[in-house]
């Protein structure tokens, strides 16, 4: 527990301990019960927690999440009534027509955070869950931890979600807009993704440390 | 209340905690591989201020076209879009829209510019050496974080809105250059913002207390 200076060790790890990302603060990290979480004492912030759900309903989670993706995607968002037509748009129907009238670049971001990325989320997560049930930790663990690190901050399906709401009702004056299946679709979606996102991901780095 | 122990800081101890997966390594050599995840060891974010800046500077010099520029142009529908941000907002006032109004000029043009004038202020204080109300800033900056992504609504609304009119052939509606703008800057000030390490706030030797002590918990 002493820091003398003495010959340097190098790479010796402090396991026991926590360090504040927004301050650098070190704490002794301790136990927590399901749904707990340590503040620092300094600044705040949250330095690890223990989400509710265990390893075995996060994967259940995730397989719902996908079922789900698929059925929103697969689904119409909206139908429009209109002059006797009907006409109904689906997630990517909704983006090509962005990308084809002149929005390309807002149309590559929205397929990127709302297809792409939510996408390749779940399958990580199918993934470095179903590895931390195994003994050893696999090939691809890392990058596929590191992935998941990196696809948090990009993806938007929650915002999508309401950006079709506020288009629904600006559209109410022009034509007869009404929900579809894949609105609800991506509203349950978002609830799956964010109770995935309670989830401390850094857990399953300690995981295979242990054994 | 005095014998509240101080907490040390990494930085004095020689403790790094791994950026990806939070282990505490002692010592480590700049930029070695954590033993565990592999991801660099840094003790701070490299360049933290200066990429920082730079995202942020773009962020500022694109919120110009942004608000300047068309975001949809259209005939006769959608007057809070059509044309700029700003004559949008200003049409809809003038037809008596008053509450619709403030909530687009919030969304679009106060929230945006004060998103970049707080990581401005969080920047200019870091390199001011300031201690002053560092949990506050810290505070601000977890805001920050927090709502990087939701500005992209007005964008989502724009481009589903352009595809829906189109769907129906129900009028003429095609984007302006600003609404592009507009995703650019809502993205460079998400990245502006990431580069930003908030360890910094509480770097300046003059917060007096917490001070670093050689002492590790107990």
């Amino acid at each position: 527990m002493d820091m003398k200076d003495g010959a340097p060790a190098p790479l010796r790890l402090r396991p026991e301990l926590a360090i504040c990302e927004h301050c650098d603060s070190v704490h002794q990290r301790g136990p927590l019960a399901p749904g707990e979480a340590a503040d620092c004492r300094v600044c705040g912030a949250t330095l690890y927690r223990r989400s509710r759900l265990d390893i075995d309903a996060m994967l259940a989670l995730t397989v719902a999440a996908l079922i789900v993706f698929v059925l929103a995607n697969a689904a119409p968002i909206v139908t429009m009534q209109s002059a006797g037509v009907t006409t109904r748009g689906w997630l990517m129907t909704m983006v090509a027509s962005a990308w084809s009238h002149g929005v390309g670049p807002v149309a590559a971001i929205a397929a990127g955070t709302v297809f792409l990325f939510p996408l390749a989320q779940l399958a990580l997560y199918l993934f470095v869950l179903h590895a931390a049930r195994l003994p050893a930790r696999p090939k691809g663990f890392g990058a596929a931890m590191h992935g998941l690190r990196w696809l948090r901050p990009w993806s938007m399906v929650e915002v999508f979600l309401i950006g079709i709401l506020v288009s629904i009702i600006k559209m109410s004056s022009l034509a007869r807009v009404t929900a579809e299946a894949g609105l609800w679709g991506f509203g349950v979606l978002t609830i799956l993704l964010t109770a995935l996102s309670t989830f401390e991901l850094r857990a399953l780095w300690e995981i295979h440390d242990g054994r | 209340m005095a014998d509240e122990p101080l907490i040390p800081r990494g930085a004095a101890l020689g403790l790094i905690g791994c950026e990806a997966c939070g282990l505490v390594v002692e010592q480590p050599p700049d930029a070695a591989p954590c033993p565990r995840c592999g991801h660099p060891l840094h003790a701070r974010k490299p360049d933290s201020l200066t990429r920082s800046w730079a995202f942020l500077v773009a962020a500022f010099i694109l919120y110009l076209p942004a608000n300047l520029l068309p975001v949809l142009r259209s005939t006769k529908l959608f007057r809070s879009w059509s044309d700029t941000i700003m004559s949008g907002v200003v049409a809809l006032w003038n037809d008596g829209a008053y509450d619709l109004a403030i909530v687009v000029f919030t969304a679009s043009v106060v929230v945006p510019l004060l998103k970049m004038g707080a990581l401005a202020l969080l920047l200019v204080q870091v390199q001011r050496g300031s201690a002053q109300l560092p949990r506050e800033r810290a505070r601000l900056y977890r805001i920050l974080e927090f709502i990087g992504h939701w500005s992209m609504l007005d964008v989502f609304a724009v481009a589903l809105l352009i595809a829906l009119v189109h769907f129906g052939s129900l009028a003429n509606a095609e984007p302006g250059a600003g609404i592009v703008a507009f995703g650019a800057v809502v993205v460079l000030t998400m990245l502006a913002t990431m580069s930003f390490d908030p360890r910094l706030i509480w770097d300046s030797t003059r917060i007096p207390d917490r001070r670093a002590t050689d002492r590790l918990p107990t």
